[in-house]
């Protein structure tokens, strides 16, 4: 077989592959003996493919790995802070409902007595009107003479004084203590309504 | 074709890769850097293939990193696990470039060169040592002349000369048959070959200082 230098030109890739049969190879080895031409350019593309495939000409920026491996942790990550997420949203619920409860138990506790030298009033008819003022401790029959301050008073019925933390004067509403000196503190006493 | 000299060809062992690769599907995915370490770089210039960009390049390596992690399980093993990867990153790069340019008018889709295509004639070839790369200015000088080719061409001979992936990986990362990758192929070195030779390619070679003073062309 002979060969020309238009075929070598079309071969000399796959030559230098070694993906030509034995009867082109052999007369291309004998065309590059015989042709300086063809022979530089053999020789030149060998030596272009020798310099590109060196791993010096694959140049990566500077902290290329740093910023890839920072990348690649941060995506494996997620699952960790989807884990540490579900905690945080547990424990805020928790709270949550927990601060939740408490509002809802004050609001239904009775209230605390005002004087913790009150006595209770379950002795007192719940229905029977009282005075009480705003800053004062007890309730009264209207007309007692041991309401403090007459000016910020309202009348409202027992239970809700009762409820309202308001203790009874023990001079206006002596009768109806007298029955009930050992009964339960306010806050132990179920609300009537 | 002889074996190539650089440590690229086949940086791990693939049993303890398969082994890894198992690690990582069973949840261990902090193993996943160490699987990817070896071709870290070679992701990088396959991405710098395409996008042309530094920043770009970056950003699809990460990306395509990423990718073949979340879809870690759909690698089958017929292929190697560095041509798949090379194949996502190929992907993500050419999805970027798309995105990026969509505003511009598509030029007309190359086709391989009809033809043959006729080296330029020299006397001979000087050949240039493999330790002048250690010199920037020639890294640089050959990186220009590998930009100059137009794509195609540009990302065959990447994948297969400086990637090292066999014809047949190459043709299958970038989704085109093997007889257009030896065609391809065949232009783009020669025409590097052209471009890196006496006269053409600017001056930068007289600068250059070969044994007995002489240029190597």
């Amino acid at each position: 077989m002979v060969v020309n230098c238009e075929k070598v030109w079309r071969e000399i890739s796959n030559y230098l592959e070694g993906d030509v049969d034995d009867n082109l190879r052999a007369a291309m080895e004998i065309h590059f003996q015989e042709c300086k031409r063809c022979h530089a350019v053999l020789d030149g593309t060998r030596n272009v493919i020798d310099l590109y495939g060196d791993e010096r000409m694959v140049e990566v920026p500077l902290g290329y790995g740093y910023r890839l491996r920072r990348r690649l942790e941060e995506s494996t990550r997620p699952s960790r802070r989807t884990f540490l997420g579900w905690m945080v949203a547990a424990a805020a619920t928790v709270l949550v409902a927990g601060s939740f409860e408490i509002a809802r138990s004050s609001a239904f506790r009775r209230p605390e007595s005002r004087s913790e030298h009150a006595r209770s009033g379950s002795g007192v008819p719940p229905d029977m009107m009282v005075v009480v003022s705003t800053e004062g401790k007890l309730f009264h029959v209207a007309g007692c003479s041991f309401i403090h301050d007459r000016v910020h008073v309202r009348t409202i019925v027992a239970r809700d004084a009762i409820k309202e933390g308001y203790a009874p004067c023990v001079r206006c509403m002596k009768k109806y203590l007298q029955a009930d000196l050992r009964s339960p503190r306010p806050h132990e006493l179920p609300i009537r309504s | 074709m002889p074996e190539r000299r650089t440590s690229l060809n086949n940086p791990v062992d693939e049993a303890s890769e398969e082994l890894l690769i198992r690690r990582i599907r069973d949840g261990e995915h902090d193993a996943f850097y160490e699987l990817i370490r070896p071709y870290e770089r070679r992701v990088y210039a396959a991405a710098f293939a395409i996008t042309r960009n530094d920043a770009d390049a970056e950003d699809v390596a990460q990306e395509a990193m990423l990718k073949a992690l979340k879809n870690l399980r759909q690698f089958r093993g017929e292929s190697r696990f560095s041509t798949w990867l090379i194949q996502i990153t190929v992907n993500e790069a050419r999805m970027r470039k798309r995105r990026e340019h969509a505003h511009v008018v598509e030029p007309i889709v190359e086709s391989d060169a009809e033809g043959n295509y006729t080296p330029r004639d020299f006397a001979d070839w000087r050949e240039i040592p493999s330790e002048t790369l250690e010199r920037k200015e020639i890294r640089e000088k050959l990186a220009e002349a590998l930009s100059s080719l137009s794509d195609i061409y540009r990302e065959v001979f990447v994948l297969r000369d400086m990637q090292h992936l066999s014809i047949e990986e190459t043709a299958k990362a970038l989704g085109i048959s093997t007889a257009s990758v030896k065609t391809r192929l065949l232009r783009a070195r020669l025409m590097l070959r052209d471009l890196l030779a006496p006269g053409l390619g600017g001056t930068w070679t007289t600068r250059l200082h070969f044994a007995k003073g002489t240029k190597p062309w």
